[in-house]
């Protein structure tokens, strides 16, 4: 399959004018480095409303400076409203999700480095790729387009559960145009998403150069490949459903709407909806999406430790295998979302019981991780820092998982702040490590800069240590019952937990704060960072074997033949303690 | 640096675990567990809840550390180091999380089916005390049968808050709604089941008490019902724990538990009110 069709790709010649070579370019790198830029900017967006959501809930009374230019309905005087407070929440959540935890470590860096890594001169589709990019940009468009709109931004989170987001502006402010938009940004966001992951399964079956078997593309590959294969079946739901509830928000019809409800005093003309179906068909794209985060991360993280630790992993397969079950157990525990909303008391169980399982290969994945570090001369670099990060807020994101997937614990536990703190650090934290360790790595072969390891470290140590006093109290205050989605807290049991909030707060500040260090490195680096050599970290994948940065077609035109497997390292070779996968010596 | 790292991640670990061990934000009066169970359910929840923290207490401790350790001992080490892999390679790792982590989940998986059927296998006795609960932005009102053991049939287009009626009753043409008793509160008897049938009216919201170990959505559209019974006379906090809108931060009502005596005379003078 590889031998014949690598040869088969179609040449495109390096494109000249500004436009093709930056803007509309077909250039996977560029195209790469264009989800990576649109993926920094909304977390960005996201960071600030995230300290815009903190500050509120412990100093509510606080004129926030320079909040009322943003809305003047929403902070008069710069002190948030109710509703304002839930617009930043789902505006922050949809950002994330979406634009952030999906764009960065999939679209971004697989972009970038997905054809590199098997030998391609390009994704099979470049035309498609360009698409996707820019499909993604308008779905990004759409959806900050929504502060703008004289309503306000939609108000029922990034989960938009229905009828409170299906019914329109009787259901409060914002859940007129701005809740449309937001319906509309996310089917748009889909058809990108779609596109992409069918060029990434393409490009990894039919591109991948000569001796690039299945077995011997990195695990990073491997990652955005199964992660591709994930994306496009959840994608392909979420999509329809988004239509549907356009659908029931702007032709009057009723697919998530049932009879007889008086919102704001108005009986509603539908019947016949049902807005369980909603849940299912949102959760059914949304709990795959968690993977969708993680398992990039994951194929990064591994990657990156391999190298660090100078060693290959105890097992490369079983690495591979536990991420292909996670993927399809991924698809059977959508449910657990779903333990208190009423659907049959039985299928809970049945939810639960796979969700319990994924825990199975995920400690088989940090066991491996861990087992490997035994024994291993492992080099401590910002990126190596990252990835031993992840690590650790993985194993702290999966054990709070234990709880959640239980039904009869999720009674107390759902909705509270437990929640909150489970997947942020699970599919937040863990994923953006991953992002921040890709970035540390790879820098160097994007831009032919390296960036700044001491400034990477402090980065690290203020990241590291901040995100924990965010997220590590979160779990307590779910313990004691604290409801999440709340603008403020009123009730009498509530009251009491101000205090952690306040730490949270000032934790929250801080780490974002922190963040600048990294902006300022990227840029500082990109432009004065020194030149970067073809091979920095000794690594032993294809993308070392080019300059940094790479050429327009990668491999200089020609096809690189590989040997073997991607990871060579702690051997005895001309080089030092490794071999490149393209060399034809034998250790 | 990599020493470094050992020790930071021991002592995030172990910071992380102690306001879990003692219940309290670091010695605050700050309490940060469950408040104490008012149900007759609720305690297979506890424990479901406490076996629980003890594994994944000690999963959580015992890989952050072992992850402390294999830095500590691996990292920065000479270039020329012999490179040794751990004893058994892969296979300890698979077995190990087969193992461990399947008899985890076996444990908590069976133990926990008992305290979910506890809530919701077991269907409400026949002599519950069925009251409705009806949750709209942004409030709860719950509804009892009154003298005639009925509740009249709901009309949406008869809602009209203007008036007080919560329910949309329509009681000129209804007598089954006339004697209805609608009230802001859940007044109940301690010590007998009470069967809330659930309504919304207009979009998602969720009933949840701390104490009484319930939480259930209330979905349009759908007919849903929880049981229970409260042990403990008192008053709690009925809180929405499902996004509905603007004022959902301070959808909220009180559960006021009542000795049977007490309760009698509540529904009497309420009853007067009507």
């Amino acid at each position: 399959m590889s031998d014949g069709t690598a040869q088969a790709v179609q040449h495109h010649t390096a494109p000249t004018g500004f436009i093709r070579k930056h803007v509309f370019s077909l250039d996977h790198k560029v195209i790469g480095l264009q989800y990576y830029g649109l993926a920094l900017v909304a977390v960005f967006i996201g960071m600030v409303l995230s300290w815009l959501m903190r500050i509120h809930l412990v100093w509510p009374s606080w004129p926030i400076p320079g909040l009322s230019l943003l809305s003047k309905a929403g902070a008069p005087g710069g002190v948030m409203t109710p509703e304002y407070y839930l617009s930043l929440l789902t505006m922050h959540g949809t950002l994330m999700v979406f634009f952030v935890l999906t764009n960065a470590p999939f679209a971004a860096f697989g972009n970038y480095f997905l054809p590199i890594q098997i030998g391609a001169e390009d994704m099979a589709f470049p035309r498609f790729n360009m698409v996707s990019f820019w499909t993604t940009f308008l779905a990004f468009c759409i959806l900050i387009s929504a502060f703008f709109v004289s309503d306000g931004p939609p108000i029922s989170g990034w989960t938009a559960y229905a009828t409170l987001s299906a019914v329109g502006s009787d259901s409060g402010p914002g859940e007129g145009l701005g809740q449309t938009l937001w319906a509309l940004s996310i089917f748009v966001f889909c058809i990108a998403s779609l596109l992409g992951s069918l060029n990434f399964i393409a490009t990894t079956l039919d591109l991948r150069t000569r001796g690039m078997t299945l077995s011997r593309m990195p695990i990073s590959t491997w990652a955005w490949f199964i992660t591709s294969c994930i994306s496009l079946l959840a994608f392909a739901v979420l999509l329809p459903a988004c239509l549907l509830l356009i659908l029931d928000r702007v032709a009057g019809t009723s697919f998530f709407i049932p009879a007889g409800l008086v919102v704001s005093d108005h009986l509603q003309p539908h019947s016949g909806g049902s807005p369980l179906l909603w849940q299912h068909l949102f959760w059914f794209f949304g709990h795959p999406e968690v993977y969708i985060a993680i398992l990039p991360a994951m194929g990064i993280v591994s990657h990156i430790l391999i190298n660090s630790m100078r060693r290959p992993l105890l097992s490369h397969k079983v690495i591979i295998y536990c991420m292909m079950g996670i993927g399809f157990l991924s698809y059977m525990v959508w449910g657990h979302h779903m333990f208190v909303s009423g659907m049959n008391p039985f299928s809970s169980l049945v939810f639960s019981f796979p969700t319990l399982v994924i825990t199975i290969p995920a400690t088989m994945m940090t066991l491996i991780w861990m087992g490997s570090l035994y024994g291993s001369r492992l080099r401590i670099t910002a990126a190596s820092l990252f990835a031993l990060g992840f690590l650790s807020m993985f194993v702290s994101g999966g054990v709070s998982g234990f709880f959640l997937a239980q039904p009869s614990i999720d009674i107390y536990l759902h909705a509270t702040y437990f929640v909150v703190g489970h997947f942020h650090m699970v599919m937040g934290v863990a994923a953006i490590f991953g992002v921040f360790a890709g970035t540390y790595f790879w820098f160097p072969k994007m831009t032919g800069h390296m960036m700044n390891e001491s400034l990477g470290k402090l980065h690290f140590w203020l990241t590291f240590i901040g995100t924990y006093c965010i997220f590590m109290p979160f779990h307590y205050l779910g313990l004691a019952g604290n409801v999440r989605r709340y603008s403020a807290f009123v009730d009498d049991f509530l009251v009491p937990l101000i205090p952690v909030h306040r730490f949270v707060t000032y934790a929250a500040l801080f780490t974002g704060a922190a963040q600048l260090i990294f902006l300022g490195n990227l840029v500082y680096s990109r432009f004065r960072g020194p030149a970067a050599p073809a091979n920095p970290w000794e690594g032993t994948s294809l993308e070392w074997t080019m300059p940094s940065p790479p050429p327009f077609d990668n491999f200089g035109g020609k096809h690189p033949v590989v040997y073997h497997d991607p990871y060579q390292y702690g051997v005895k070779s001309s080089t030092g303690d490794y071999l490149m996968q393209d060399s034809p010596e034998q250790a | 640096m990599g020493k470094l790292f050992a020790v930071t991640l021991a002592v995030i670990a172990i910071l992380s675990a102690i306001p879990v061990v003692t219940h309290t934000w670091y010695g605050s009066a700050i309490s940060l567990s469950p408040p104490e169970d008012i149900s007759t359910h609720g305690h297979a929840i506890d424990d479901q809840l406490r076996d629980t923290m003890v594994e994944a207490g000690v999963s959580f401790l015992a890989a952050q550390l072992l992850l402390a350790f294999f830095v500590f001992k691996f990292a920065d080490r000479k270039p020329d180091a012999e490179i040794k892999t751990f004893p058994g390679g892969a296979r300890v790792m698979v077995i190990a999380a087969v193992v461990l982590v399947g008899t985890e989940i076996l444990a908590l998986g069976v133990l926990g089916q008992k305290a979910w059927a506890n809530v919701y296998f077991r269907p409400a006795a026949p002599d519950a005390f069925e009251i409705q609960a009806q949750a709209g932005q942004f409030a709860f009102y719950f509804r009892y049968p009154g003298a005639d053991g009925k509740f009249g049939a709901l009309h949406p287009d008869k809602i009209d808050e203007g008036n007080s009626n919560f329910f949309g009753l329509d009681p000129a043409n209804d007598a089954e709604s006339r004697d209805d008793i609608v009230s802001g509160e859940l007044a109940i008897p301690v010590d007998r089941e009470v069967h809330l049938l659930m309504h919304a009216k207009d979009v998602g919201h969720s009933f949840y008490v701390r104490e009484l170990r319930i939480q259930q959505d209330f979905v349009p559209g759908l007919d849903l019902s929880v049981h229970f019974t409260a042990t403990k006379v008192g008053k709690y906090e009925i809180v929405c724990t499902q996004l509905c809108g603007l004022g959902h931060y301070n959808m909220k009502a009180y559960l006021n538990v009542l000795s049977q005596a007490d309760f009698d005379s509540w529904l009497k003078q309420k009853a007067s009110e009507q």
